[in-house]
């Protein structure tokens, strides 16, 4: 340790899961040197700690074998230690070794950002599916032109996008009746105990508005909380034994009680929202069963109990139908509170707003349906005339069906732009366009049309087009100059093709320069791309005679966009070093 | 890559409108809207003579007609002044039986082009001398997609529409936005464009107007057979085109125009904000007016001036 020099037997393993290659591995302040003991294995390690973001390790006593993880830019080594003692050494080194490099480190990166584990399997997942993706990660980030987070700045679609993909599913209610939250009875004394957890209150806040209003109302100014539910309960008790004359009773005695045992008052009004939100054009004895203005022997009655009691108690009165049609509401509705229910009056007051807040929205909703139920005709747009969305195409499609045009006008040879020269002047253009439509006014059409041989030529043109295009191009839809060119060739190039992009993409938007860090990128961009450049000037001299001329065309604009981004570099240094010794070393 | 087995019609059209609403049309009537090129300086300058040009799209315009008693027929002549319908085959006018040599629809049809073309040589505005002036061709294919867009309105079946252009005028590059906006709603609103062109070299707005809006893009190399191309090619009403395999593009050129100076560029700037396309770097964008930054000069005297 005081030598600065730790030696320990290990175990490296390339991944999690790797069984592992025993060996030896040696600790300096500078970098570590894994030796296996197996001199014919190839996992020789020999990286400088600078290479090392950061270091993790298993905790003693979590059941996992002791183990170093030193992370790097494109993963970890894993050393599998002795034991603990073993581990707490080595760690400690690690420690100082890699503090001491990520000062130097934080002056290189500036913003190198944080990861969590949950993004990094992120971007692995994104990089396995898109093997395209992969090998241009692999092109541009492991060859150090890029960094990581570089990388992904340009990718920020991708990652939200598989963000999203994976909402959290709410938590809805359970399906099954709260009404019937059963008493417990031990049979012994004359009480009963209800269960009451704080899902069940909410549930209840949310069934039943008029308990809710209640809590609002009562709790805590005119009872405590215990009391209220006592007093709910002891209500939803009389329900339960179907004595209506009994509830009529009690609610005479309580008239907090007869809170309770009433109809709701809301949920009436809110059934009457209900059905002013049905279209106007429905007919609405269907939706009966949900409203509360029916006639009392039109329900089923709880349990299916058909005892007839007076009228005046039937207030007191619940239908299973209605229960059932309540709960079926509240849970298609699902939760619209998403935290934690300790506190019931605050879930009491959270929720009477965001019920106010619905019904505005509710209001609102109610006006665009009226408006589209009930147009006139005159000052409506068509709503049935939608429209296609505008299509934006892959671009290799457009990059096929330019290449392939730029080939065939150049392969024709033909002077870029004929300008036509038009001696005439107005006047007998003008005038020799009428004459010919006067000619033919006079005249007719010519007959025949046509002649024979000329029909026979056409003919035979567009066949020979049609049957050329078919037998040459077979099954692809485009002719396409990448597809005479062998695979390899082909391969290559759209490689570049999409590694230059991404290129000059990241180049271009690092233009202002105005950090010492976009300096360094654009220099190591331009790098790249002068690389990339003269892998094509290599494609380019490599091709076969035949193809050379089609491969240059492909090349060209390539390189043109290629050359730009140099000359452009290029300028930018040289302004800038014009100017660097009067701006006091601004950059 | 997608398998090539239906014509370039059904494979394209399927790819370029992944999702167009399903419209109910009329069973198989179609509405066509002929652009024609009534460019004079253009038509002085062209070997093809316009009389011959002129008879063989007659019989073309004709045939339509014959096709199906419901098709309907639109013709627009496009003017490097001017553009005007000079044809409607739903017109009572039209209705009228043949008038001693040839049918209504060449009679009326001719009388109105040889108005349309006096009107078009008053509105004459002068150009370079020894140049052909650009037909108006961003002004045609609007007024045919007016047209069609009432033909929507017009009832629950409306006809299948889709234009055709028959140009002879080279692009003129100065319309470029609005060809390319005209090019847009069409693909939007699903009526393909198909393109004949007939001058010499290929022209890029028409090729990207087919490709976006999954037309066919024809340049019949044996103008005297024009009729019997315009027949096998442009006849075929769009719901034969998924069975038949017909010419297809062999590229396009998807060259833009800078909006400063009108120019076709290979390599331009582009507003970040607009995406407008400029040859040369401005300081501000003319369209939407952003100020893009100056790079280095601007940041340090900013700099220098927070310093003072």
């Amino acid at each position: 340790m005081s030598s600065g020099q730790v030696v320990k037997r290990v175990k490296y393993k390339a991944t999690v899961k790797d069984p592992g290659t025993s060996g030896v591995l040696k600790l300096t302040q500078e970098k570590f040197v894994f030796k296996p003991n197996d001199p014919t294995s190839n996992n020789k390690l020999d990286v400088e700690f600078r290479f090392i973001k950061s270091h993790k390790h298993t905790k003693e006593g979590s059941g996992k074998p002791p183990w170093l993880n030193l992370t790097h830019a494109q993963g970890s080594y894993i050393f599998e230690l002795e034991s603990f003692a073993d581990l707490h050494v080595c760690r400690e080194l690690v420690g100082i070794a890699l503090s001491k490099h990520v000062q130097v480190e934080a002056t290189k990166v500036i913003s190198e950002e944080q990861l969590s584990s949950a993004e990094m399997t992120l971007r692995i997942k994104l990089l396995q599916e898109d093997s395209k993706l992969q090998r241009l990660h692999k092109e541009l980030v492991a060859s150090g032109k890029l960094t990581e987070s570089e990388f992904w700045a340009t990718k920020k679609k991708l990652l939200d996008q598989d963000e999203s993909r994976k909402l959290k599913q709410r938590i809805g209610f359970k399906n099954s009746l709260i009404f019937d939250t059963k008493p417990m009875s031990d049979g012994r004394i004359n009480q009963v105990k209800f269960q009451l957890t704080p899902e069940i209150k909410y549930q209840i806040f949310t069934l039943k508005p008029a308990v809710h209003q209640a809590f609002l109302n009562f709790v805590p100014s005119k009872m405590n909380e215990v009391d209220f539910w006592n007093k709910y309960f002891k209500a939803e008790y009389l329900h339960s034994t179907k004595n209506a004359v009994a509830a009529a009773a009690e609610a005479a005695e309580d008239e907090d009680l007869a809170v309770f045992l009433k109809d709701d008052e809301i949920l009436e009004i809110e059934a009457r929202k209900k059905v002013r939100r049905v279209d106007p054009t429905l007919d609405m004895e269907a939706d009966q069963g949900d409203d509360y203005t029916h006639l009392p022997d039109h329900g089923i009655f709880r349990d299916g109990s058909k005892e007839i009691s007076e009228a005046q108690n039937s207030l007191y009165k619940r239908t299973l139908l209605q229960d059932l049609n309540r709960q079926g509401a509240v849970v298609l509705e699902g939760k619209t509170l998403d935290m934690e229910m300790e506190n019931p009056r605050t879930v009491a007051e959270i929720l009477a707003r965001r019920k106010q807040e619905s019904d505005e929205v509710l209001g609102d909703e109610r006006q665009n349906r009226i408006s589209k139920m009930t147009p006139i005709e005159d000052l409506q747009s068509q709503d049935d005339h939608r429209y296609a969305p505008l299509c934006i195409k892959d671009p290799r499609d457009y990059f096929d069906f330019q290449q392939a045009n730029a080939v065939k006008t150049l392969d024709d040879s033909q002077p870029g732009m004929e300008q036509m020269i038009c001696s005439l002047g107005s006047e007998e253009a003008y005038g020799s366009l009428r004459a010919s439509i006067s000619k033919i006014q006079a005249t007719g059409l010519r007959d025949p049309l046509f002649s024979p041989e000329v029909a026979l030529k056409v003919l035979h043109g567009l066949t020979k087009n049609i049957s050329s295009s078919k037998y040459h191009l077979g099954k692809t839809s485009q002719e396409s100059v990448l597809d005479i060119l062998p695979n390899t060739t082909k391969e290559k190039l759209l490689d570049h093709w999409v590694c230059s992009q991404e290129l000059l993409r990241h180049f271009w938007s690092s233009y202002p320069v105005t950090t010492q860090n976009l300096v360094n990128k654009t220099r190591r961009l331009k790098d790249s791309i002068s690389q990339i450049y003269s892998k094509l000037e290599e494609i380019k001299v490599s091709a076969q005679s035949d193809l050379r001329h089609q491969v240059s065309l492909v090349v060209h604009p390539m390189q043109q966009a290629l050359d730009a981004a140099l000359l452009h570099y290029d300028a930018d240094i040289r302004k800038r070093n014009a100017r660097g010794s009067k701006s006091n070393g601004y950059v | 890559m997608h398998r090539f087995n239906k014509g370039v019609e059904g494979t394209q059209r399927k790819h370029t409108m992944p999702s167009a609403p399903s419209k109910l049309y009329a069973d198989d009537v179609s509405l066509l809207v002929v652009t024609l090129d009534t460019n004079p300086f253009f038509w002085t300058t062209f070997p093809f003579p316009f009389a011959e040009f002129l008879s063989q799209v007659l019989a073309f315009l004709n045939s339509i007609l014959l096709l199906g008693q419901l098709n309907q027929l639109i013709v627009i002549a496009t003017g490097c002044n001017s553009c005007a319908y000079v044809y409607d085959s739903t017109s009572e006018r039209n209705h009228g039986s043949t008038t001693g040599t040839m049918p209504a629809l060449y009679s009326n049809l001719l009388h109105n082009l040889h108005e349309f073309l006096a009107r078009d040589k008053q509105l004459e505005a002068s150009h370079k001398p020894g140049t052909v002036p650009s037909s108006l061709l961003s002004g045609s294919l609007s007024m045919a997609l007016c047209y069609i867009q009432r033909a929507f309105r017009s009832g629950p079946m409306p006809p299948q529409p889709r234009i055709l252009c028959l140009q002879g005028t080279a692009d003129g590059p100065e319309q470029y936005v609005a060809i390319m906006n005209a090019i847009f709603s069409a693909q939007r609103s699903t009526v393909p464009i198909d393109s004949c062109y007939i001058g010499s070299n290929n022209s890029a707005f028409l090729q990207q107007a087919s490709y976006i809006t999954g037309g066919i893009y024809y340049k019949p190399p044996q103008l005297d057979g024009l009729y019997q191309y315009l027949s096998t090619v442009f006849a075929t009403d769009l719901h034969s085109r998924a069975f038949l395999r017909l010419p297809k593009s062999v590229g396009v050129d998807f060259r833009a125009s800078c909006f400063c100076h009108k120019q076709t560029i290979d390599m331009g700037f582009v507003c970040s904000v607009c995406l407008s396309i400029f040859c040369e770097h401005h300081d501000k964008c003319s369209t939407c007016g952003s100020v893009f930054g100056q790079a280095q000069l601007d940041a340090s005297e900013a700099n220098r001036k927070r310093k003072a």
